[in-house]
């Protein structure tokens, strides 16, 4: 049975509903008298809507009714709410202009929702939007970070003057500059960060249905944390109370971030519910998708590496610009700052660090934590700055990193955080043993002699999980705890059912989860039941995202499973007329250790629940619940290197070898970490290759489809070397440190770093595309 | 997608037939560009008349001169054909790289030439070749077919019947695949003729659609070799600059798809 505890290769439980096409998605869900919501989106980046007639459209066939703005107005629905509160260097808060969820006045972005028209199909909805005219007063935009900073610059919000939300900075300014002043060398890189479009393969969705009755409303929606959902509802929105809102998510098809918030479309489905007094649906399509899915990254930094003589570290001085576009999505201000800024340090002894971050505000869809969240924006900085050192400093890339790696642990970072365990070294060694680094110089000759350039990148990167220990982030502005909880019940017949506050929308919990359980009595993964994304079945929860869910949601399982046990020793102890202290579990059965005395798990939960023979003054019932709150952040950490190829004629990267090493901690199940670790270095390689949200001067998207912008296929990434280094984490009881989205994290510097190695010069962006590629080729060899 | 009346008419004629009774009809082939085109309620034909399921459509024959492809037959099936891929393994090669498999298995060759996206790999192979459109009313050379971006010399109720690629002496195609649609960022067919004409096309660079490279033809004319073409150069004016690759670099790949036309041409 221990095969298929913590550490067994389980195949998934989830996957036989996935791949026979029986999942349960929220567009799966049919209610008698469904109607349908299309909504009015914005064609312009910017504009005054200075009426909207929807008479013509009110008659049409089917049509329900077609509800504006300021019906929301009217009905005192709140805004959206930005739930990190960060404060600019002299101490003023960030400043944060109102976005209601769709715009009676002004819309700032393409694609932005001023009405929506139900009705009783689809399509009779798209047929009356046609027939709603909306009047704008089309005004000036600016698309990008350096339109919208310049001098006479359009303005998106009469609250952030110079379309500034937040200039903030962390580490000691006045230390790193003496840093500097005491340098033998200095290295400098300027570098974008582009920006993406999650494009999760479930477009967004939500079928909303309100009870006159009982005054209940029940919301399935798309969402990786359903009870953050419903607080948001209620507690700001003022859309349903709490207590008579329930939200479910269903089987959701992928996330990456893009589904923690809470959007307007879903939040206009519910109070329009109400309004029409019938179910409404609303699935986005692809184009939605693209247009209103907060995307990730964009930013622009500029950063300095100071060195001494040894070539060690002494300060780093980084200067960001960060997108937010038009409004501040749900936590959208921590993502630049303290999910970014604070792994600043890398794998490295860094004496001193000081990070400026400026928040901008521009025409475009908002921006939020996308797969990494500001982690794969540290370490690409990072990473390419130690890249380009090495061949500044003319020191092999491998020993650079290896002379400045944090070697003692715990770590106290200059920028808040705290390196538990590590073992830096150990992922470099075995990732240069698996490339064959010493093989590489022949390698590259060989392709050059085949007419390619060959390059080789390092990335060895370092991220924070387990988010997050619930008073240091309220310290830091955040508006919620993220602790997680778990209810672990034994039902009358030995079966369990786990109730988690984590949501699983691809990372394979109804598997994982039942392995810890599993593991610990010692009976099948098929006995244990993984039951969440329904806040009328689970106490609240947090959620799923930021790699948390083994490291925060397994640990409240953990700490439930430890009282069920200690519960289920006390009756097997009472029957056995043994002693509790000799009690132990195994095989499914709790058993008097050193004899041939046993009970199994189904006696002990009947005895339970009859009631019939329990100790004196025990409470019937086999049933507990946790509340985890972690004490600090877990570290996963590893070595990529990525081998590639360059074709001069066309500029086209292949990449040749991709080798991961990563340390997780304690692996749950391999399988799906491999899985993940995949996942994610095709994410980081799409957007260091491919992926690229562009918009033109007037704030148009150009890349709004998948003709234009470029997802990876499974023939632009190779076969993936993927293995694992081991240091346990201390700060949680499993030991996990979380894999989810390590990948994406990792792996962009890396091949960006191998691109550099091939061309012998500094000059490209990512995405690295073929066109892109050759013209970098053109400035090199206009240079020689 | 407006509400639309579907016909699947059995023979060419009761195509055309219905075509005639309905002004706002289209023909639908492949249905790549004209479905997601109407999901997006960017058109709305009254009626849409199914070609790709006319049995007098389908189907490959090859003569000692010529390679006949009948409009309707699928990608899939020119790339499993024996006859094609023994009398132009150049068309061959040139559908294998069209596309994604789940395209192939759909996508027609008429429904690509009457199309004439520009970045569509067809047209290439059409005009490198010389080949002859036949339409349910008349013949249409290769020169003369294809008229800039997304238009051709039919008439708004023609039907393409057949393709007829004359067998060259050599013939090969050299793509670039643009990153995300996986057209033909550039993509180019050489070919020279059993009387030893040499005859050029390249897609998915000129801001007209598919084009003759003269600067091309001239130097493989002289000397049937990629090295020949070491020292051409391409002008970048008229070519196409977007976010995928500048009008420099789609030059660039005119030159360099060409040479590894010639060398997969042998």
């Amino acid at each position: 049975m221990g095969v298929e505890g913590i550490g067994a290769r389980v195949a998934r439980k989830e996957d036989k509903r996935f791949i026979t096409g029986r999942g349960r998605y929220v567009d799966d869900v049919k209610i008698v008298g469904l109607t349908h919501a299309h909504f009015i989106r914005s064609p312009h980046a910017h504009a005054k809507v200075k009426g909207i007639d929807a008479s013509a459209a009110k008659d049409m066939p089917g049509v329900v009714d077609v509800l504006t703005a300021q019906q929301l107005v009217d009905d005192k629905i709140g805004n959206l709410i930005c739930g990190w509160a960060v404060s600019s260097k002299d101490g003023s808060p960030m400043k944060m202009g109102a976005w209601p969820a769709m715009a009676p006045d002004t819309v700032r972005f393409v694609g932005q929702a001023v009405a929506v028209v139900i009705a009783e199909t689809k399509n009779q909805a798209k047929d009356a939007a046609e027939a709603v005219v909306v009047e704008y007063e089309e005004l000036p935009a600016v698309s990008s970070m350096t339109a919208a900073l310049a001098s006479g610059a359009p303005q998106l919000h009469p609250e952030a003057p110079g379309n500034v939300v937040y200039d903030w900075s962390i580490g000691d300014e006045k230390l790193t500059k003496d840093a500097f002043s005491k340098a033998a060398n200095i290295v400098s890189l300027d570098l974008t960060n582009n920006r993406l479009v999650p494009n999760a393969m479930e477009p967004r969705a939500a079928v909303a249905e309100y009870d006159e009755a009982e005054e209940h409303f029940t919301l399935h929606t798309t969402s990786q944390n359903p009870h953050v959902a419903r607080l948001v509802l209620s507690a700001f929105y003022n859309v349903a109370q709490e207590h008579k809102l329930r939200v479910i998510a269903p089987d959701v098809g992928g996330g990456f971030g893009s589904k923690i918030f809470i959007y307007p479309e879903e939040m206009v489905a519910l109070w329009a519910s109400k309004k029409v007094r019938r179910p409404v649906k609303w699935t986005g399509d692809r184009t939605e998708a693209f247009l209103t899915d907060a995307h990730g990254r964009d930013h622009i930094s500029h950063a300095e590496m100071a060195f001494d003589t040894n070539n060690k570290i002494l300060g780093l001085r980084v200067k960001t610009h960060a997108n937010f576009g038009a409004y501040m999505s749900l936590f959208s201000s921590s993502v630049p700052t303290y999910l970014y800024a604070t792994l600043l340090s890398g794998q490295y002894n860094i004496p001193t660090i000081y990070a400026e971050v400026m928040g901008v505000y521009t025409n475009t869809t908002p921006v939020d934590a996308y797969r990494g969240a500001g982690r794969p924006e540290a370490s690409y900085l990072v990473e390419r700055l130690m890249e380009t050192s090495a061949r500044q400093l003319k020191v092999d890339p491998a020993e650079l990193r290896r002379i400045n790696f944090v070697t003692q642990f715990p770590h106290q970072t200059p920028v808040i955080m705290a390196y538990d365990i590590g073992d830096f070294g150990a992922s470099l060694d075995a990732a240069l043993k698996a490339i064959d680094y010493a093989g590489f110089p022949a390698r590259k000759a060989k392709a050059k002699a085949a007419g390619k350039l060959r390059g080789l990148g390092f990335s060895c990167y370092i991220e924070a999980c387990g988010i997050a220990p619930s008073k240091a982030v309220g310290s830091l502005g955040a508006g919620v705890g993220l602790w997680e909880s778990a209810e672990v019940r034994v039902n009358p017949v030995g079966t369990i059912e786990v109730l988690t506050g984590s949501h699983s929308h691809g990372q394979g919990h109804e598997t994982t989860f039942a392995q810890l359980v599993a593991g610990r009595l010692g009976i099948s993964v098929d006995q244990v039941q993984i039951v969440h994304g329904d806040t009328d079945k689970v106490q609240f929860g947090m959620g799923t995202y930021g790699s948390r869910s083994a490291a925060v949601g397994m640990s409240a399982i953990f700490k439930a499973m430890e009282k069920v046990e200690a519960k289920a020793k006390k009756i097997a102890a009472h029957l056995l007329e043994a002693s509790e202290g000799d009690i132990v579990i195994e095989n499914g059965e709790f058993k008097v250790t050193g004899t041939d005395k046993a009970i199994a798990l189904p006696m002990v939960a009947l005895a339970a629940y009859t009631a019939h023979n329990l100790p004196d003054g025990m409470e019937p019932g086999l049933k507990e619940g946790a509340f985890y709150d972690p004490t600090n952040f877990t570290f996963p950490a590893g070595a990529y290197i990525c081998e590639v190829e360059i074709d001069p004629g066309t500029g086209k990267v292949d990449i040749v070898d991709f080798v991961a090493v990563d340390d997780f901690g304690r692996l749950i199940n391999p399988m799906i970490v491999e899985g993940q670790v995949h996942g994610g270095l095709a994410q980081g390689i799409g957007q260091a290759l491919l992926e690229g949200a562009v918009y033109d001067d007037n704030g148009q998207p150009v890349t709004a489809s998948f003709m234009d912008y470029a997802m990876p296929r499974a023939d632009d990434v190779p076969s993936f070397r993927v293995s694992h280094t081991t240091t346990l984490c201390p700060g949680n009881p499993l030991g996990v440190k979380g894999c989810g989205e390590a990948g994406a994290i990792g792996s962009s510097p890396a091949v960006i770093n191998a691109i550099t190695d091939a061309l012998g010069h500094n000059r490209i962006e990512m995405p690295a595309t073929p066109g892109r590629v050759w013209e970098a080729l053109q400035l090199q060899q206009a240079a020689e | 997608m407006y509400e639309t009346t579907y016909h699947r008419p059995a023979s060419i004629d009761e195509a055309a037939a219905l075509f005639a009774k309905h002004p706002e009809a289209k023909y639908l082939a492949g249905g790549h560009t004209l479905i997601p085109v109407m999901k997006q309620r960017l058109a709305a034909p009254s009626d849409v008349i199914d070609l790709a399921k006319i049995k007098e459509m389908i189907g490959i024959e090859a003569t000692s001169d010529a390679l006949i492809i009948k409009a309707a037959t699928t990608y899939y099936d020119i790339t499993q054909s024996a006859a094609a891929k023994k009398a132009i393994p150049a068309i061959v090669y040139l559908t294998s790289v069209l596309g994604d498999p789940a395209v192939r298995y759909r996508g027609t060759i008429g429904g690509s030439i009457a199309n004439n996206d520009p970045a569509a790999d067809y047209p290439a192979a059409v005009l490198a070749l010389g080949a002859t459109i036949k339409t349910n009313t008349r013949e249409i050379k290769g020169d003369d077919f294809f008229q800039g971006l997304f238009s051709t010399a039919l008439e708004d109720n023609e039907i393409i019947t057949s393709v007829s690629f004359p067998i060259p002496a050599k013939a090969g195609y050299a793509k670039m695949r643009h990153p995300a649609s996986r057209f033909a960022l550039t993509g180019v067919f050489v070919a020279q003729t059993k009387s030893g004409e040499v005859r050029v096309a390249a897609t998915g660079a000129s801001q007209n659609g598919v084009m003759r490279v003269p600067a091309i033809e001239a130097a493989l004319k002289a000397n049937w070799s990629a090295g020949a073409l070491d020292g051409v150069k391409i002008s970048a004016d008229g070519l196409m600059s977007d976010i995928h690759g500048s009008a420099e670099y789609r030059a660039n790949l005119i030159k360099v798809m060409a040479q590894r036309a010639v060398e997969a041409a042998g």
